[in-house]
């Protein structure tokens, strides 16, 4: 066998093997989106109509405008874009009074026995019930849903910082105490460094409540949106418009998941690594 | 990217509080009067500021006030019944949630070809927050018991199906080894070793899905305008002339059950699954 009948046999058991992987991995969804579009057509269901009818009218609502804003149309401006705003000002609140607070909670023992149950309390309080109160208070604009988002969405981020700056590993604590480290490097450079994957994962939780959220707060008085467009298409009866919202909220959120990870591993790849340099001590 | 499924959900496990091993009795009395005294200062805050009326009290009650129309509303027959029909649809949507998913967990989790079969399809479904499909659910079911508890499952099923996945992932392979040396059958292992191991996980995932699903239950009722239930209180009181001390109590009670059901499966957590605490503290 000459070198270039191996070197052809070789990329074609490579490409094989792509085609193989890729059928495992999207082979069932690719096949329940042919399933669903094969028993809607026959069906005629106005309830669930067709994929390639509800990616039509998806490119109609968003994607028809004028090369020279990327072909994004207005509903992009009046609807997406705003509901993306208030979950990042919402999420970002949250993160803000979430961390800090979490950390001087989390530094005293005494104080989070103090505040535990309340924090029990509050975090269990369904959002969505606090609606009419915060309307009255902050009016129907968007001060009213970011705070709602931001309500809703700083009990993991809280919870998780109180949990992470208290289990601190004590020897460090105590050699950083040795060295005479001032409080406040302490805290920078022991205590938070320490605590961050769990901040992370609270603050990971809290980015799909916040969407959650956002949802939650435009389904009620509202006039843009995401969620107000979703509302609207129920009360008009537009099926194939609502199954839009629908899908677009789930690409939202798994985008917002994917680049909170990808910003996850760049800022704590440092500590994977060096746990697992302990691990294998 | 194949193993996200099983990571996710390790980091996101990780805002429940574990107990270490038990302190003396003078420290956990210490502990109880504390959080007593919390909630007692947490309320007296409350009072002070909304006793200043910066916003008129028919806006935003005195703490006082929402207190005494709690107690008003646990002895009015009527609100319990609204209580109890928000507990029914939980129950349901998240016995039906757990029946659901963890059988698929268990079937993702031992066979490697499932997982990867259907994790795309999964990290794409999840994100669709449950909210989105109160239209839907309105349309296809009305504004009743059925919507309620489909939504609830939907939303619940999440949790309970990572967990089962992580925890069945998770088995000891020595274990399972020794038992097929045995001779064990796959059932045998499955019945034997790798449920026993998952259990506590699995626990964990409804534990958290109790939580979840409460609010959403209560989000359905509110926003769908549902028949019965706390979510449909609140909306009542709130469009009839703004009754704002009875919209506060009924988010408070919402809320005092939210954190009564926690701790009670809490207790059961620490009650049956002990052991998995022991390991944790050596390590």
């Amino acid at each position: 066998m000459s070198t270039e009948e191996l070197t052809v046999q070789r990329a074609a058991s490579h490409a094989l093997g792509a085609l193989q992987s890729f059928v495992v991995r999207y082979g069932l969804g690719i096949a329940l989106v042919i399933a669903w579009e094969y028993a809607a057509r026959r069906a005629g269901s106005i309830f669930f109509p067709p994929p390639s009818e509800i990616l039509h009218r998806a490119a109609v609502l968003w994607l028809s405008g004028p090369p020279s804003r990327l072909f994004l149309s207005d509903g992009v401006f009046q609807d997406v874009l705003p509901s993306l705003l208030r979950v990042l000002g919402g999420w970002a609140l949250a993160v803000a009074v979430g961390v800090p607070l979490g950390v001087l909670i989390g530094r005293s023992r005494s104080l989070s026995d103090f505040v535990n149950s309340t924090l029990q309390f509050l975090r269990a309080i369904p959002g969505p019930a606090l609606i009419p109160v915060f309307i009255i208070l902050l009016g129907t604009e968007s001060t009213m849903r970011v705070t709602l988002i931001a309500f809703g969405s700083v009990w993991p981020i809280l919870l998780n910082t109180i949990e992470g700056t208290r289990t601190v590993d004590p020897l460090q604590l105590d050699t950083a105490q040795a060295f005479r480290l001032p409080r406040y490097a302490r805290l920078w450079r022991v205590v938070l460094p320490a605590a961050m994957p769990k901040i992370f994962a609270g603050m990971r939780v809290s980015l799909s409540l916040a969407v959650i959220l956002m949802v939650v707060s435009e389904l009620v008085a509202s006039t843009s949106g995401i969620g107000y467009r979703i509302q609207n298409a129920q009360i008009m009866f537009l099926l194939t418009d609502m199954w839009c919202g629908i899908i677009l909220l789930a690409l939202l959120g798994y985008t917002l998941n994917w680049l909170f990870l990808k910003f996850e591993d760049r800022v704590l790849g440092w500590h994977r690594s060096a746990r697992g340099r302990t691990a294998a001590s | 990217m194949s193993d996200s499924l099983g990571a996710a959900d390790a980091r996101a496990g990780l805002g429940q509080s574990r107990p270490l091993a038990s302190p003396s009795l003078v420290h956990r009395t210490a502990t109880a009067v504390r959080v007593v005294l919390g909630i007692f200062i947490f309320f007296l805050i409350l009072e002070f500021v909304t006793s200043l009326e910066l916003v008129p009290p028919i806006y935003l009650p005195r703490a006082s006030t929402v207190v005494r129309r709690m107690f008003e509303l646990l002895q009015d027959p009527k609100f319990l019944n609204h209580v109890l029909a928000t507990l029914h649809a939980w129950a349901v949507g998240l016995a039906l949630a757990t029946l659901i998913s963890v059988p698929i967990g268990i079937l993702i989790g031992t066979s490697e070809l499932a997982y990867k079969m259907s994790s795309p399809l999964i990290e794409f479904m999840r994100p669709i927050p449950s909210v989105a499909l109160i239209p839907l659910g309105i349309l296809l079911w009305g504004q009743g018991f059925s919507m309620k508890i489909i939504l609830v499952a939907y939303a619940t099923t999440w949790p309970i199906l990572f967990n089962t996945v992580y925890g069945v992932h998770d088995v000891d392979p020595i274990a399972v080894q020794t038992a097929r040396c045995f001779g064990l059958r796959q059932a045998a292992i499955l019945r034997r070793i790798s449920l026993p191991s998952a259990a506590p996980f699995i626990f964990t995932g409804i534990r958290i899905s109790a939580s979840i699903g409460l609010i959403v239950v209560i989000a359905a009722e509110l926003l769908a305008s549902a028949d019965s239930g706390i979510g449909s209180f609140i909306l009542f009181v709130s469009s009839s002339g703004g009754q704002m001390d009875s919209v506060l109590a009924g988010a408070a009670i919402a809320g005092i059950l939210g954190a009564m059901i926690n701790s009670a499966l809490g207790l059961i957590d620490r009650r049956f699954f002990a052991w998995r605490y022991l390991g944790a503290t050596q390590s």
